[in-house]
Protein backbone atom coordinates (compact mmCIF):
# COMPACT_ATOMS: atom_id res chain seq x y z
CA UNK A 1 0.00 0.00 0.00
CA UNK A 2 1.54 3.30 -1.06
CA UNK A 3 0.55 6.69 0.32
CA UNK A 4 -2.49 8.04 -1.53
CA UNK A 5 -0.65 10.91 -3.22
CA UNK A 6 1.94 8.54 -4.68
CA UNK A 7 -0.64 6.94 -7.00
CA UNK A 8 -0.28 8.84 -10.25
CA UNK A 9 -2.66 8.11 -13.17
CA UNK A 10 -1.20 7.61 -16.66
CA UNK A 11 -2.36 9.75 -19.54
CA UNK A 12 -5.42 7.86 -20.86
CA UNK A 13 -6.69 7.39 -17.33
CA UNK A 14 -6.09 11.06 -16.61
CA UNK A 15 -8.13 12.10 -19.65
CA UNK A 16 -10.92 9.72 -18.73
CA UNK A 17 -10.96 11.02 -15.17
CA UNK A 18 -11.07 14.62 -16.39
CA UNK A 19 -14.13 13.81 -18.56
CA UNK A 20 -16.05 12.04 -15.81
CA UNK A 21 -17.42 15.06 -13.92
CA UNK A 22 -18.55 16.68 -17.18
CA UNK A 23 -20.40 13.53 -18.27
CA UNK A 24 -21.89 13.18 -14.81
CA UNK A 25 -23.14 16.77 -14.87
CA UNK A 26 -24.76 16.30 -18.28
CA UNK A 27 -26.42 13.02 -17.27
CA UNK A 28 -27.60 14.56 -14.03
CA UNK A 29 -29.15 17.48 -15.90
CA UNK A 30 -30.82 15.21 -18.45
CA UNK A 31 -32.36 13.05 -15.76
CA UNK A 32 -33.62 16.08 -13.86
CA UNK A 33 -34.97 17.72 -16.97
CA UNK A 34 -36.82 14.58 -18.07
CA UNK A 35 -38.44 14.07 -14.70
CA UNK A 36 -39.64 17.65 -14.55
CA UNK A 37 -40.89 17.65 -18.15
CA UNK A 38 -42.75 14.37 -17.55
CA UNK A 39 -44.60 16.04 -14.72
CA UNK A 40 -45.20 19.33 -16.53
CA UNK A 41 -44.43 19.61 -20.27
CA UNK A 42 -44.46 23.42 -20.00
CA UNK A 43 -41.80 23.54 -17.33
CA UNK A 44 -39.35 26.37 -18.12
CA UNK A 45 -36.69 25.73 -15.50
CA UNK A 46 -34.88 22.74 -17.01
CA UNK A 47 -35.51 22.64 -20.77
CA UNK A 48 -34.53 19.57 -22.75
CA UNK A 49 -31.53 19.51 -25.09
CA UNK A 50 -33.90 19.67 -28.04
CA UNK A 51 -35.23 22.94 -26.72
CA UNK A 52 -31.65 24.27 -26.45
CA UNK A 53 -31.01 23.22 -30.02
CA UNK A 54 -34.12 24.97 -31.29
CA UNK A 55 -33.47 28.17 -29.40
CA UNK A 56 -29.86 28.30 -30.56
CA UNK A 57 -30.85 27.50 -34.12
CA UNK A 58 -33.16 30.51 -34.05
CA UNK A 59 -30.53 32.85 -32.64
CA UNK A 60 -27.41 31.64 -34.39
CA UNK A 61 -28.49 30.43 -37.80
CA UNK A 62 -31.66 32.36 -38.58
CA UNK A 63 -31.53 35.95 -39.75
CA UNK A 64 -33.33 38.30 -37.45
CA UNK A 65 -36.25 39.68 -39.44
CA UNK A 66 -36.05 43.14 -37.96
CA UNK A 67 -32.30 43.82 -38.06
CA UNK A 68 -31.13 41.28 -40.64
CA UNK A 69 -28.45 40.07 -38.21
CA UNK A 70 -27.64 36.77 -36.60
CA UNK A 71 -28.29 37.67 -32.98
CA UNK A 72 -26.00 35.13 -31.35
CA UNK A 73 -22.96 35.98 -33.46
CA UNK A 74 -23.65 39.68 -33.19
CA UNK A 75 -23.79 39.36 -29.40
CA UNK A 76 -20.55 37.40 -29.38
CA UNK A 77 -18.80 39.90 -31.63
CA UNK A 78 -19.86 42.93 -29.59
CA UNK A 79 -18.91 41.34 -26.29
CA UNK A 80 -15.56 40.07 -27.46
CA UNK A 81 -14.72 43.42 -28.97
CA UNK A 82 -15.36 45.14 -25.66
CA UNK A 83 -13.53 42.51 -23.65
CA UNK A 84 -10.45 42.35 -25.87
CA UNK A 85 -10.18 46.12 -26.11
CA UNK A 86 -10.37 46.34 -22.33
CA UNK A 87 -7.77 43.61 -21.87
CA UNK A 88 -5.46 45.14 -24.47
CA UNK A 89 -5.57 48.58 -22.91
CA UNK A 90 -5.03 47.08 -19.46
CA UNK A 91 -1.94 45.17 -20.60
CA UNK A 92 -0.42 48.20 -22.30
CA UNK A 93 -1.12 50.38 -19.26
CA UNK A 94 0.28 47.89 -16.79
CA UNK A 95 3.53 47.61 -18.75
CA UNK A 96 3.92 51.29 -19.49
CA UNK A 97 3.27 52.21 -15.84
CA UNK A 98 4.28 49.08 -13.95
CA UNK A 99 7.74 48.59 -15.46
CA UNK A 100 9.13 52.06 -14.70
CA UNK A 101 7.37 52.21 -11.33
CA UNK A 102 8.81 48.89 -10.29
CA UNK A 103 12.23 49.63 -11.70
CA UNK A 104 13.02 53.25 -10.80
CA UNK A 105 13.17 53.85 -7.05
CA UNK A 106 11.97 57.46 -7.31
CA UNK A 107 8.89 56.51 -9.29
CA UNK A 108 8.30 53.57 -6.98
CA UNK A 109 8.26 55.73 -3.87
CA UNK A 110 5.94 58.15 -5.56
CA UNK A 111 3.42 55.84 -7.21
CA UNK A 112 3.42 52.52 -5.44
CA UNK A 113 1.12 53.54 -2.57
CA UNK A 114 -1.17 55.37 -4.96
CA UNK A 115 -1.52 52.42 -7.33
CA UNK A 116 -2.08 50.14 -4.34
CA UNK A 117 -4.87 52.37 -3.03
CA UNK A 118 -6.33 52.75 -6.49
CA UNK A 119 -6.48 49.01 -7.05
CA UNK A 120 -8.57 48.61 -3.90
CA UNK A 121 -11.45 50.73 -5.19
CA UNK A 122 -14.28 48.31 -6.02
CA UNK A 123 -14.78 48.84 -9.78
CA UNK A 124 -18.51 48.10 -9.71
CA UNK A 125 -18.99 50.84 -7.13
CA UNK A 126 -17.67 53.40 -9.58
CA UNK A 127 -19.72 52.07 -12.50
CA UNK A 128 -22.37 54.77 -11.99
CA UNK A 129 -19.62 57.39 -12.12
CA UNK A 130 -18.36 55.92 -15.37
CA UNK A 131 -21.87 56.00 -16.82
CA UNK A 132 -22.18 59.63 -15.80
CA UNK A 133 -18.82 60.62 -17.25
CA UNK A 134 -18.62 58.43 -20.34
CA UNK A 135 -22.31 57.94 -21.06
CA UNK A 136 -24.01 54.65 -21.66
CA UNK A 137 -22.03 53.79 -24.81
CA UNK A 138 -19.07 51.52 -25.44
CA UNK A 139 -16.53 53.67 -23.60
CA UNK A 140 -17.89 53.17 -20.12
CA UNK A 141 -17.92 49.38 -20.52
CA UNK A 142 -14.32 49.28 -21.70
CA UNK A 143 -13.26 51.73 -19.00
CA UNK A 144 -14.88 49.52 -16.38
CA UNK A 145 -12.79 46.54 -17.50
CA UNK A 146 -9.63 48.65 -17.57
CA UNK A 147 -10.49 50.09 -14.18
CA UNK A 148 -10.92 46.64 -12.75
CA UNK A 149 -7.82 45.05 -14.27
CA UNK A 150 -5.13 47.63 -14.94
CA UNK A 151 -4.35 48.67 -11.33
CA UNK A 152 -4.10 45.06 -10.22
CA UNK A 153 -1.88 44.11 -13.15
CA UNK A 154 0.24 47.23 -12.71
CA UNK A 155 0.89 46.37 -9.09
CA UNK A 156 1.72 42.85 -10.07
CA UNK A 157 4.18 43.92 -12.76
CA UNK A 158 5.85 46.44 -10.43
CA UNK A 159 6.16 43.77 -7.76
CA UNK A 160 7.69 41.19 -10.05
CA UNK A 161 10.19 43.77 -11.32
CA UNK A 162 11.47 44.17 -7.77
CA UNK A 163 11.90 40.41 -7.50
CA UNK A 164 14.54 40.20 -10.22
CA UNK A 165 17.83 39.39 -8.44
CA UNK A 166 19.99 42.48 -7.95
CA UNK A 167 22.96 40.55 -9.34
CA UNK A 168 21.36 40.55 -12.77
CA UNK A 169 20.90 44.30 -12.80
CA UNK A 170 24.51 44.75 -11.70
CA UNK A 171 25.64 42.28 -14.32
CA UNK A 172 23.75 44.15 -17.03
CA UNK A 173 25.50 47.37 -15.97
CA UNK A 174 28.90 45.71 -16.27
CA UNK A 175 27.86 44.84 -19.81
CA UNK A 176 27.32 48.51 -20.48
CA UNK A 177 23.52 48.54 -20.55
CA UNK A 178 21.54 51.76 -20.10
CA UNK A 179 18.44 52.09 -17.92
CA UNK A 180 16.15 51.77 -20.92
CA UNK A 181 18.02 48.74 -22.27
CA UNK A 182 17.85 46.97 -18.95
CA UNK A 183 14.15 47.72 -18.73
CA UNK A 184 13.30 46.47 -22.22
CA UNK A 185 15.79 43.65 -22.63
CA UNK A 186 16.34 42.26 -19.15
CA UNK A 187 13.36 43.22 -17.02
CA UNK A 188 10.47 43.06 -19.50
CA UNK A 189 11.14 39.52 -20.76
CA UNK A 190 11.47 38.26 -17.22
CA UNK A 191 8.21 39.90 -16.15
CA UNK A 192 6.27 38.49 -19.10
CA UNK A 193 5.55 34.95 -17.80
CA UNK A 194 4.19 36.29 -14.55
CA UNK A 195 2.09 38.89 -16.38
CA UNK A 196 0.52 36.20 -18.56
CA UNK A 197 -0.32 34.16 -15.48
CA UNK A 198 -1.92 37.15 -13.77
CA UNK A 199 -3.83 37.98 -16.91
CA UNK A 200 -5.16 34.44 -17.05
CA UNK A 201 -6.29 34.71 -13.46
CA UNK A 202 -8.05 38.01 -14.10
CA UNK A 203 -9.98 36.79 -17.15
CA UNK A 204 -12.77 35.83 -14.76
CA UNK A 205 -13.07 39.34 -13.36
CA UNK A 206 -12.87 40.81 -16.85
CA UNK A 207 -15.94 38.80 -17.89
CA UNK A 208 -17.65 39.75 -14.65
CA UNK A 209 -17.16 43.47 -15.32
CA UNK A 210 -18.23 43.09 -18.92
CA UNK A 211 -21.45 41.26 -18.13
CA UNK A 212 -22.28 43.61 -15.29
CA UNK A 213 -21.86 46.62 -17.55
CA UNK A 214 -23.84 45.00 -20.35
CA UNK A 215 -26.63 43.98 -18.00
CA UNK A 216 -27.15 47.55 -16.86
CA UNK A 217 -26.97 49.49 -20.08
CA UNK A 218 -26.41 48.09 -23.52
CA UNK A 219 -27.86 47.40 -26.92
CA UNK A 220 -26.30 44.01 -27.41
CA UNK A 221 -23.79 41.57 -26.12
CA UNK A 222 -23.85 38.22 -24.42
CA UNK A 223 -24.51 39.67 -20.96
CA UNK A 224 -27.21 41.95 -22.32
CA UNK A 225 -29.03 39.02 -23.96
CA UNK A 226 -28.97 36.91 -20.81
CA UNK A 227 -30.46 39.66 -18.72
CA UNK A 228 -32.95 40.54 -21.43
CA UNK A 229 -34.46 37.07 -21.81
CA UNK A 230 -34.47 36.55 -18.03
CA UNK A 231 -37.86 38.30 -18.04
CA UNK A 232 -39.38 35.47 -20.04
CA UNK A 233 -37.63 32.78 -17.96
CA UNK A 234 -35.97 31.64 -21.18
CA UNK A 235 -33.65 29.06 -19.68
CA UNK A 236 -33.30 27.56 -23.16
CA UNK A 237 -31.34 30.67 -24.14
CA UNK A 238 -29.65 31.54 -20.86
CA UNK A 239 -28.01 28.18 -20.29
CA UNK A 240 -26.42 27.86 -23.76
CA UNK A 241 -25.21 31.44 -23.47
CA UNK A 242 -23.59 30.71 -20.12
CA UNK A 243 -21.92 27.63 -21.60
CA UNK A 244 -20.73 29.66 -24.58
CA UNK A 245 -19.23 32.35 -22.34
CA UNK A 246 -17.50 29.65 -20.33
CA UNK A 247 -16.13 28.10 -23.49
CA UNK A 248 -14.86 31.47 -24.74
CA UNK A 249 -13.18 32.13 -21.41
CA UNK A 250 -11.59 28.72 -21.51
CA UNK A 251 -10.30 29.24 -25.04
CA UNK A 252 -8.80 32.59 -24.12
CA UNK A 253 -7.12 31.06 -21.12
CA UNK A 254 -5.80 28.23 -23.25
CA UNK A 255 -4.53 30.60 -25.91
CA UNK A 256 -2.67 32.67 -23.32
CA UNK A 257 -1.15 29.58 -21.77
CA UNK A 258 0.02 28.28 -25.15
CA UNK A 259 1.44 31.63 -26.12
CA UNK A 260 3.36 31.80 -22.86
CA UNK A 261 4.71 28.30 -23.35
CA UNK A 262 6.06 29.36 -26.71
CA UNK A 263 7.16 32.91 -25.95
CA UNK A 264 8.54 32.28 -22.46
CA UNK A 265 9.93 28.86 -23.16
CA UNK A 266 12.82 29.37 -20.74
CA UNK A 267 10.40 29.85 -17.86
CA UNK A 268 8.56 26.63 -18.57
CA UNK A 269 11.82 24.74 -18.88
CA UNK A 270 12.73 26.08 -15.44
CA UNK A 271 9.48 24.87 -13.96
CA UNK A 272 9.50 21.50 -15.67
CA UNK A 273 13.05 20.35 -16.35
CA UNK A 274 12.80 17.74 -19.08
CA UNK B 1 48.21 48.97 -17.64
CA UNK B 2 45.72 48.53 -14.87
CA UNK B 3 46.72 49.28 -11.34
CA UNK B 4 44.06 49.01 -8.66
CA UNK B 5 44.58 50.99 -5.49
CA UNK B 6 42.42 50.14 -2.51
CA UNK B 7 42.81 53.22 -0.39
CA UNK B 8 41.97 52.88 3.28
CA UNK B 9 38.48 51.39 2.88
CA UNK B 10 36.04 51.35 5.81
CA UNK B 11 32.61 49.86 5.46
CA UNK B 12 29.85 49.59 8.05
CA UNK B 13 26.28 48.45 7.74
CA UNK B 14 24.41 50.63 10.20
CA UNK B 15 26.62 50.74 13.26
CA UNK B 16 28.25 47.36 12.53
CA UNK B 17 31.73 47.76 11.09
CA UNK B 18 32.49 45.10 8.47
CA UNK B 19 35.74 46.30 6.95
CA UNK B 20 38.29 48.69 8.41
CA UNK B 21 41.60 50.08 7.19
CA UNK B 22 41.70 47.92 4.08
CA UNK B 23 44.55 49.21 1.93
CA UNK B 24 46.60 47.59 -0.77
CA UNK B 25 47.77 48.06 -4.32
CA UNK B 26 47.25 45.46 -7.04
CA UNK B 27 49.69 46.02 -9.90
CA UNK B 28 48.89 45.28 -13.53
CA UNK B 29 48.02 41.69 -14.49
CA UNK B 30 47.66 40.50 -10.92
CA UNK B 31 45.70 37.36 -10.04
CA UNK B 32 44.55 38.26 -6.58
CA UNK B 33 42.72 35.72 -4.47
CA UNK B 34 40.86 36.80 -1.36
CA UNK B 35 40.56 34.39 1.53
CA UNK B 36 38.84 34.73 4.86
CA UNK B 37 36.38 33.12 7.19
CA UNK B 38 32.69 33.25 6.38
CA UNK B 39 31.19 36.63 7.14
CA UNK B 40 34.57 38.37 7.12
CA UNK B 41 33.49 40.77 4.38
CA UNK B 42 35.06 39.27 1.26
CA UNK B 43 31.93 39.71 -0.82
CA UNK B 44 31.54 43.19 0.62
CA UNK B 45 35.04 44.13 -0.58
CA UNK B 46 34.31 42.71 -4.01
CA UNK B 47 31.07 44.65 -4.19
CA UNK B 48 32.95 47.83 -3.33
CA UNK B 49 35.45 47.08 -6.11
CA UNK B 50 32.47 46.69 -8.44
CA UNK B 51 30.80 49.96 -7.30
CA UNK B 52 27.82 47.88 -6.25
CA UNK B 53 28.33 49.19 -2.73
CA UNK B 54 29.85 52.51 -1.65
CA UNK B 55 32.49 52.41 1.08
CA UNK B 56 31.76 54.36 4.25
CA UNK B 57 35.26 55.81 3.98
CA UNK B 58 38.12 55.46 1.56
CA UNK B 59 38.15 54.96 -2.20
CA UNK B 60 39.08 52.66 -5.04
CA UNK B 61 41.36 53.96 -7.76
CA UNK B 62 42.15 52.38 -11.10
CA UNK B 63 45.29 53.85 -12.63
CA UNK B 64 45.04 56.75 -10.22
CA UNK B 65 41.49 57.63 -11.20
CA UNK B 66 38.64 57.03 -8.75
CA UNK B 67 36.33 54.35 -10.16
CA UNK B 68 32.92 55.33 -11.50
CA UNK B 69 30.19 55.25 -8.89
CA UNK B 70 28.17 52.83 -11.02
CA UNK B 71 29.20 49.39 -12.26
CA UNK B 72 30.83 49.84 -15.68
CA UNK B 73 32.12 47.57 -18.44
CA UNK B 74 35.74 48.12 -17.31
CA UNK B 75 35.05 45.73 -14.44
CA UNK B 76 33.43 42.41 -15.33
CA UNK B 77 31.91 40.14 -12.73
CA UNK B 78 30.90 36.54 -12.13
CA UNK B 79 28.71 36.07 -9.09
CA UNK B 80 28.20 32.83 -7.29
CA UNK B 81 24.59 32.75 -8.52
CA UNK B 82 22.28 34.67 -10.86
CA UNK B 83 25.14 35.73 -13.10
CA UNK B 84 23.51 34.76 -16.37
CA UNK B 85 20.14 35.85 -17.72
CA UNK B 86 17.61 33.03 -17.46
CA UNK B 87 15.56 34.20 -20.43
CA UNK B 88 18.42 34.03 -22.93
CA UNK B 89 20.11 31.01 -24.47
CA UNK B 90 23.81 30.43 -23.88
CA UNK B 91 24.68 32.08 -27.18
CA UNK B 92 22.38 35.04 -26.55
CA UNK B 93 23.80 35.42 -23.06
CA UNK B 94 27.28 35.90 -24.51
CA UNK B 95 26.13 38.08 -27.40
CA UNK B 96 24.10 40.43 -25.26
CA UNK B 97 27.10 42.29 -23.84
CA UNK B 98 28.42 43.73 -27.10
CA UNK B 99 24.83 44.17 -28.30
CA UNK B 100 23.93 46.28 -25.29
CA UNK B 101 27.12 48.27 -25.55
CA UNK B 102 26.74 49.10 -29.22
CA UNK B 103 22.99 49.48 -29.56
CA UNK B 104 20.52 51.99 -28.24
CA UNK B 105 17.46 50.75 -26.45
CA UNK B 106 15.72 49.03 -29.29
CA UNK B 107 18.19 48.41 -32.08
CA UNK B 108 20.52 45.48 -32.31
CA UNK B 109 23.38 44.96 -34.69
CA UNK B 110 22.23 43.36 -37.93
CA UNK B 111 23.70 41.69 -40.96
CA UNK B 112 27.45 41.23 -41.17
CA UNK B 113 28.08 42.83 -37.80
CA UNK B 114 25.69 40.45 -36.15
CA UNK B 115 27.15 37.45 -37.91
CA UNK B 116 30.62 38.49 -36.81
CA UNK B 117 29.46 38.87 -33.21
CA UNK B 118 27.73 35.50 -33.38
CA UNK B 119 30.92 33.83 -34.53
CA UNK B 120 32.95 35.48 -31.82
CA UNK B 121 30.45 34.40 -29.14
CA UNK B 122 30.29 30.85 -30.47
CA UNK B 123 34.09 30.62 -30.53
CA UNK B 124 34.28 31.84 -26.94
CA UNK B 125 31.65 29.30 -25.87
CA UNK B 126 33.57 26.60 -27.66
CA UNK B 127 36.62 27.62 -25.69
CA UNK B 128 34.89 27.30 -22.34
CA UNK B 129 33.56 23.90 -23.40
CA UNK B 130 29.99 24.89 -24.17
CA UNK B 131 30.20 24.41 -27.92
CA UNK B 132 27.35 21.88 -27.81
CA UNK B 133 25.08 24.01 -25.66
CA UNK B 134 24.73 27.18 -27.72
CA UNK B 135 20.95 27.05 -27.81
CA UNK B 136 20.34 25.80 -24.29
CA UNK B 137 18.81 28.00 -21.63
CA UNK B 138 20.71 28.40 -18.33
CA UNK B 139 18.20 26.21 -16.49
CA UNK B 140 19.17 23.38 -18.83
CA UNK B 141 22.84 23.72 -17.87
CA UNK B 142 24.55 22.29 -14.81
CA UNK B 143 26.04 24.56 -12.15
CA UNK B 144 29.53 24.29 -13.59
CA UNK B 145 28.31 24.96 -17.12
CA UNK B 146 26.42 28.03 -15.91
CA UNK B 147 29.60 29.37 -14.31
CA UNK B 148 31.55 28.78 -17.52
CA UNK B 149 28.80 30.58 -19.40
CA UNK B 150 29.05 33.47 -16.95
CA UNK B 151 32.80 33.63 -17.51
CA UNK B 152 32.34 33.68 -21.28
CA UNK B 153 29.69 36.36 -20.89
CA UNK B 154 32.06 38.55 -18.89
CA UNK B 155 35.11 37.79 -21.07
CA UNK B 156 33.56 38.91 -24.34
CA UNK B 157 33.60 42.46 -22.97
CA UNK B 158 37.37 42.20 -22.48
CA UNK B 159 37.25 43.94 -19.11
CA UNK B 160 40.38 45.37 -17.54
CA UNK B 161 39.40 43.77 -14.27
CA UNK B 162 37.47 40.56 -13.72
CA UNK B 163 35.86 40.08 -10.32
CA UNK B 164 34.88 36.57 -9.29
CA UNK B 165 32.92 35.72 -6.13
CA UNK B 166 33.42 32.08 -5.21
CA UNK B 167 32.84 31.12 -8.82
CA UNK B 168 33.76 27.49 -8.36
CA UNK B 169 32.37 27.01 -4.86
CA UNK B 170 29.76 24.47 -5.84
CA UNK B 171 31.83 22.36 -8.22
CA UNK B 172 33.43 18.95 -7.82
CA UNK B 173 37.23 18.63 -7.80
CA UNK B 174 37.63 17.51 -11.40
CA UNK B 175 35.42 20.26 -12.84
CA UNK B 176 37.16 22.74 -10.57
CA UNK B 177 40.54 21.78 -11.95
CA UNK B 178 39.43 22.22 -15.56
CA UNK B 179 37.93 25.59 -14.62
CA UNK B 180 41.25 26.56 -13.04
CA UNK B 181 43.20 25.92 -16.21
CA UNK B 182 40.52 27.73 -18.19
CA UNK B 183 40.68 30.83 -16.03
CA UNK B 184 44.50 30.82 -15.96
CA UNK B 185 44.57 30.59 -19.73
CA UNK B 186 42.15 33.48 -20.13
CA UNK B 187 44.10 35.48 -17.59
CA UNK B 188 47.40 34.91 -19.41
CA UNK B 189 45.99 35.70 -22.81
CA UNK B 190 43.93 38.77 -21.99
CA UNK B 191 46.47 40.26 -19.60
CA UNK B 192 43.75 41.47 -17.27
CA UNK B 193 43.62 41.71 -13.52
CA UNK B 194 41.56 39.07 -11.71
CA UNK B 195 40.25 39.43 -8.19
CA UNK B 196 38.73 36.20 -6.94
CA UNK B 197 37.04 35.46 -3.63
CA UNK B 198 37.33 31.87 -2.50
CA UNK B 199 36.95 29.65 0.53
CA UNK B 200 39.39 27.14 -0.83
CA UNK B 201 42.92 27.79 0.37
CA UNK B 202 44.39 25.35 -2.09
CA UNK B 203 42.64 27.16 -4.91
CA UNK B 204 44.00 30.45 -3.64
CA UNK B 205 47.58 29.19 -3.59
CA UNK B 206 47.25 27.39 -6.92
CA UNK B 207 45.92 30.31 -8.89
CA UNK B 208 46.99 33.47 -7.14
CA UNK B 209 50.00 35.65 -7.72
CA UNK B 210 48.72 37.55 -4.75
CA UNK B 211 46.84 36.28 -1.73
CA UNK B 212 44.90 38.51 0.63
CA UNK B 213 43.59 37.09 3.88
CA UNK B 214 40.77 39.10 5.39
CA UNK B 215 39.95 38.63 9.04
CA UNK B 216 39.48 40.44 12.31
CA UNK B 217 42.68 41.48 14.01
CA UNK B 218 41.08 42.66 17.19
CA UNK B 219 38.44 40.39 18.55
CA UNK B 220 36.35 41.21 21.56
CA UNK B 221 34.64 38.01 22.71
CA UNK B 222 32.05 40.12 24.56
CA UNK B 223 31.14 42.04 21.41
CA UNK B 224 32.03 40.07 18.29
CA UNK B 225 30.58 42.80 16.08
CA UNK B 226 32.62 45.59 17.63
CA UNK B 227 35.42 45.49 15.07
CA UNK B 228 35.61 45.02 11.34
CA UNK B 229 37.97 42.91 9.28
CA UNK B 230 41.14 44.06 7.67
CA UNK B 231 43.89 42.49 5.58
CA UNK B 232 45.71 40.21 8.02
CA UNK B 233 48.04 38.60 5.48
CA UNK B 234 49.15 39.88 2.13
CA UNK B 235 51.37 37.46 0.21
CA UNK B 236 52.94 37.95 -3.17
CA UNK B 237 53.71 34.64 -4.86
CA UNK B 238 56.05 34.01 -7.73
CA UNK B 239 53.97 31.80 -10.04
CA UNK B 240 57.14 30.25 -11.50
CA UNK B 241 58.24 29.03 -8.09
CA UNK B 242 54.84 27.73 -7.05
CA UNK B 243 55.04 24.71 -4.76
CA UNK B 244 53.80 21.32 -5.90
CA UNK B 245 50.09 21.11 -5.39
CA UNK B 246 49.98 18.65 -2.55
CA UNK B 247 47.40 19.10 0.12
CA UNK B 248 49.17 20.08 3.31
CA UNK B 249 48.26 17.67 6.07
CA UNK B 250 51.45 17.86 8.07
CA UNK B 251 50.26 18.87 11.51
CA UNK B 252 53.77 19.17 12.88
CA UNK B 253 54.06 22.48 11.06
CA UNK B 254 53.78 25.39 13.39
CA UNK B 255 50.16 26.44 13.48
CA UNK B 256 50.65 29.53 15.65
CA UNK B 257 49.00 27.98 18.64
CA UNK B 258 45.52 28.13 17.13
CA UNK B 259 43.13 25.31 16.55
CA UNK B 260 45.01 23.44 13.79
CA UNK B 261 41.86 23.37 11.67
CA UNK B 262 41.17 27.08 11.85
CA UNK B 263 41.52 28.94 8.62
CA UNK B 264 44.40 30.94 10.02
CA UNK B 265 46.30 27.78 10.96
CA UNK B 266 45.76 26.12 7.59
CA UNK B 267 46.75 29.33 5.92
CA UNK B 268 49.99 29.43 7.96
CA UNK B 269 50.80 25.88 6.90
CA UNK B 270 50.20 26.67 3.28
CA UNK B 271 52.37 29.75 3.54
CA UNK B 272 55.15 27.71 5.04
CA UNK B 273 54.69 25.07 2.38
CA UNK B 274 54.88 27.68 -0.35
CA UNK B 275 58.38 28.47 0.96
CA UNK B 276 60.42 30.15 -1.74
CA UNK B 277 57.49 31.12 -3.85
CA UNK B 278 56.45 33.75 -1.31
CA UNK B 279 58.39 36.76 -2.43
CA UNK B 280 56.77 39.33 -0.18
CA UNK B 281 54.78 39.27 3.04
CA UNK B 282 52.56 42.02 4.36
CA UNK B 283 49.35 42.60 6.26
CA UNK B 284 48.41 43.43 9.80
CA UNK B 285 49.56 40.13 11.31
CA UNK B 286 52.68 39.57 9.20
CA UNK B 287 54.84 41.52 11.62
CA UNK B 288 53.89 39.14 14.39
CA UNK B 289 55.60 36.41 12.46
CA UNK B 290 52.45 34.43 11.70
N1 LIG C 1 23.30 44.53 2.88
C1 LIG C 1 23.76 44.22 4.10
N2 LIG C 1 23.21 44.79 5.20
C2 LIG C 1 23.69 44.51 6.43
N3 LIG C 1 24.70 43.67 6.69
C3 LIG C 1 25.29 43.08 5.64
C4 LIG C 1 24.85 43.31 4.29
N4 LIG C 1 25.62 42.59 3.47
C5 LIG C 1 26.50 41.93 4.25
N5 LIG C 1 26.30 42.21 5.56
C6 LIG C 1 27.09 41.69 6.67
O1 LIG C 1 28.44 41.91 6.39
C7 LIG C 1 29.23 40.83 6.82
C8 LIG C 1 30.14 40.38 5.72
O2 LIG C 1 29.37 39.87 4.66
P1 LIG C 1 30.03 39.29 3.36
O3 LIG C 1 28.93 38.83 2.48
O4 LIG C 1 30.97 40.29 2.80
O5 LIG C 1 30.84 38.05 3.94
P2 LIG C 1 31.75 37.04 3.18
O6 LIG C 1 33.13 37.22 3.68
O7 LIG C 1 31.55 37.16 1.70
O8 LIG C 1 31.18 35.66 3.70
P3 LIG C 1 30.96 34.29 2.92
O9 LIG C 1 32.31 33.67 2.85
O10 LIG C 1 30.06 33.53 3.80
O11 LIG C 1 30.38 34.61 1.59
C9 LIG C 1 28.27 39.75 7.30
O12 LIG C 1 28.31 39.74 8.71
C10 LIG C 1 26.93 40.21 6.82
O13 LIG C 1 25.96 39.90 7.80
MG1 LIG D 1 30.55 35.96 0.19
Amino acid sequence: MKRAFNYIPNRPVAIFLACLPFIAAILFYMAGSETRLAENPNDKLMPSFTAFGEAMHNLAFTENRRTGQYVFWQDTYVSLERLLTGLGISVILCLVIGLPVGFLPYLRRMWEPFVAAFSLIPPLAVLPILFIIFGLGETSKIVLIVFGLAPFLTRDVALSVTQIPREQLIKAQTLGASTMQIMTQIVLPQVMPRLVDSLRLSLGSAWLFLIAAEAIASEGGLGYRIFLVRRYLSMDIILPYVLWITLLAFLMDYALASWSRWYCRWRHLELKPS
Amino acid sequence: MTEITIDNIFKSYGSTPILERVSTVLPDHEFCTILGPSGAGKTTLLRILLSMETPTKGRILIDGEPVDEEPQPDRGVVFQRYSVFPHLTALQNVMIGPQLKSGNWFTRPLGAKRRHLRERAAALLEEVGLGDALDKYPCQLSGGMQQRLAIAQAMIMEPKVLLLDEPFGALDQATKRSMHSLILELWERNKMTIVMVTHDIQEAFTLGTRILMIDKVRDDPQAPAAYGSTITHDLRLDPKRRPPLTVVTDDTLDSAGDDPHSMRAIFARWTQNAGDAVVEKGGALATRGE
